[in-house]
């Protein structure tokens, strides 16, 4: 048997994430598994049907420990000593990845961070993680317990089954060790229209694009196909536009149905966020650049003299 | 009293290689570097240089240790750190350190730090560029029972505490720590400086200092790794891109949104 605690998150609406979905995928894939998950809050609706074992509510946590994460990293160790799981399933999100490794090095535990497999082995767990900024990927054996493990969105599809989970409530003894850092206040950007991570159609922008003035040829476009603006690191860094934009490994993961990269080479960093997209067209007037191997798509050009008939083109048929 | 901040830098190899002239060597698990292409500090790690030398420009009394573990360190490449300004160079180098995994990085470097002073603030990088993992610095905070704060793109020096910018997904925290306390840089702190001629001549002259595991009380067999690597490649790509081909470039672009339209893509 296979023992799991899978640590869940909520959406926008409070619901349990489509990545935590996954998650649960992930963890039901395993041989013979007994899944717990972990939620702080109320259980919500979508939990209560969750094909698992069994839920266990965790006290939300103050503003003051935003991003911080001292309580749930304190309140999952203990829940970890109590339950004893051979596996212990985090997202690959700012919480997974922050709370993850701080439980797994404070307790001496094996971690994998960001892997897009897991299997059971004879001898414990086996996992597989995108290296070397997505050109390489690693797979490891994990021997001892438990092992702590972050997950790619992505990587899984969420499953149709539906379970009746035993419903309880945590409750760590609240001696929670902070470690005196406090969050005062949290400046986040409204965003009109689609976020990028939810959007069908997404185009990018890259240093080929000079400067920033090139984006509002973009943010027309994504406009007319009801879709989101992305960019490459190379054009944030530039400051041609907000690193909320940033598309990749170290910035948002999409997967719209289409991916439009202007003046985008294609790293593997780059790609590693927009690579599960439908289809990838590239724009580019270097025909060599790595874009081309990963399109389906793409035309060899100036974008200065490709994209504004390309545009009108779509303009004319959305009409 | 001067503030003593201690950076933590990798060698990685360069993460600008084009991803066709990345090779694996499978025998042996490791990567081939590309003829003639050099490793380098970790990106994020000299955006963490970059975080302490504006301490010291803001106009605070400060001494940058850079500390690095590994194995087969390239100087050019080890002592960019110094001439854009740090004043130290720490380096535990052991041909073991090659293959153990994060959870030995971590403890030889809580004690090189614990072993060479005091200290006020540790600085680290965002990921490395080559496991990609980004948590040895996280690690360290644990093991160190220290404060920690990751994603950090702006910092002020207060007389016991620091005033921190912490990237979230559209947009940042504001955060007060106390001191000492464990951060990780991220690049929206902005592009790390250039080395200028007088910063090149300085660090040419400086020697690292060099701790070995023995120094620091260790074995190699005390570093096992807790992650077995079994295999490392190249995925395969199989996809094949459809070049659209018009009379000239502008009707490319319309083509190009035909065929999209053909597709039902659009
Ligand atoms: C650890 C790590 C994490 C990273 N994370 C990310 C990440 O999350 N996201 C990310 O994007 N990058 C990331 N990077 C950076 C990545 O390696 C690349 O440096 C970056 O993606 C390059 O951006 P670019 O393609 O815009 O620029 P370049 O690589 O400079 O490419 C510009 C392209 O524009 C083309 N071009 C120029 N002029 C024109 C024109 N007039 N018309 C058409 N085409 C033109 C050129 O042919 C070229 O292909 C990361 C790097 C590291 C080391
Ligand atoms: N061997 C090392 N020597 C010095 N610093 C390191 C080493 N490994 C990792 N680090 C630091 O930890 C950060 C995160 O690394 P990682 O967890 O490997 O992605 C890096 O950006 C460095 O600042």
């Amino acid at each position: 048997m296979t023992s799991i605690l899978l640590v869940a998150e909520r959406d926008g609406q409070g619901e349990i994430s489509q990545s935590t979905l996954q998650a649960v995928a992930a963890a039901k894939s395993l041989s013979d598994s007994q899944v717990t998950v972990a939620i702080e809050g109320d259980a919500v609706k979508s939990g209560a049907s969750l094909a698992v074992e069994k839920i266990v509510t965790l006290s939300p946590t103050d503003s003051g420990d935003a991003g911080i994460y001292d309580k749930a990293t304190y309140d999952i160790t203990s829940l970890i000593s109590l339950i004893n799981p051979d596996l212990v399933l985090f997202n690959k999100s700012d919480f997974g990845s922050v709370v993850g490794a701080r439980l797994a090095f404070r307790s001496d535990y094996a971690f994998a961070a960001d892997c897009i497999e897991i299997s059971s082995t004879v001898t414990g767990l086996s996992v597989t993680r995108p290296v070397y900024g997505g050109s390489a990927l690693a797979e490891f054996e994990i021997a001892s317990t438990p092992a702590i493990v972050t997950l790619r969105a992505g990587a899984y599809e969420t499953g149709t089954d539906t379970g009746s989970p035993i419903i309880e409530a945590f409750n760590s003894d609240g001696s929670v060790v902070g470690q005196g850092a406090t969050t005062t206040d949290t400046v986040a950007e409204a965003r009109d229209g689609v976020r990028l991570e939810d959007a069908n159609f997404v185009v990018s922008g890259g240093r080929g694009l000079g400067g920033p003035e090139p984006f509002s040829l973009l943010n027309e476009l994504a406009d007319i196909l009801g879709g989101a603006v992305g960019a490459s690191r190379a054009a944030c860094d530039a400051g041609w536009i907000d690193h909320s934009y940033q598309v990749g490994l170290t910035g948002k993961s999409v997967n719209p149905d289409v991916y439009i990269a202007v003046g985008i080479s294609g790293a593997s960093q780059h790609m590693s966020g927009c690579s599960s997209s439908r289809a990838i067209v590239a724009i580019n007037k270097d025909g060599d650049s790595n874009i081309f191997k990963e399109a389906r798509f793409g035309v060899v050009g100036d974008w200065e003299k490709v994209l504004p008939s390309f545009l009108a083109t779509v303009r004319d048929l959305k009409a | 009293m001067t503030f003593r901040i201690v950076v933590l830098a990798k060698q990685v190899p360069d993460p600008e290689t084009p991803p066709s002239q990345f090779k694996i060597d499978e025998s042996t698990n490791s990567v081939f570097p590309p003829n003639g292409v050099p490793p380098v500090v970790n990106g994020f790690d000299l955006n963490a240089v970059e975080a302490a030398l504006q301490l010291r420009d803001a106009g605070a009394d400060v001494e940058i240790t850079v500390l690095s573990a590994g194995s087969e360190f390239v100087m050019d490449a080890m002592k960019k750190p110094l001439a854009m300004g740090a004043d130290r160079l720490v380096l535990i180098e052991d041909s073991s350190l090659g293959n153990i995994d994060s959870s030995g990085t971590v403890k030889i470097l809580a004690a090189a730090i614990e072993k060479d002073g005091p200290y006020d603030l540790i600085l680290g990088g965002r990921q490395a560029s080559d496991w990609d993992q980004a948590h040895v610095t996280l690690g360290l905070a644990e093991v160190m029972g220290l404060p920690l704060v990751s994603l950090v793109q702006k910092l002020e020096l207060n007389s016991d505490s620091v005033a921190l910018q912490r990237v979230i997904p559209d947009g940042y925290q504001v955060i007060e720590a106390p001191i000492p306390v464990v951060l990780t840089v991220t690049n929206e702190l902005g592009e790390p400086r250039y080395p200028n001629l007088r910063g090149i001549m300085q660090a040419s002259r400086k020697k690292p200092e060099i701790f070995t595991l023995a120094d620091l009380g260790f074995s190699s067999g005390d570093l096992a790794p807790k992650l077995e690597l079994k295999k490392l490649y190249v995925p395969e790509s199989n996809r094949q891109v459809e070049l659209i081909e018009g009379e000239d470039e502008p009707d490319s672009g319309k083509q190009l949104a035909l065929r999209l339209r053909e597709e039902k893509l659009i």
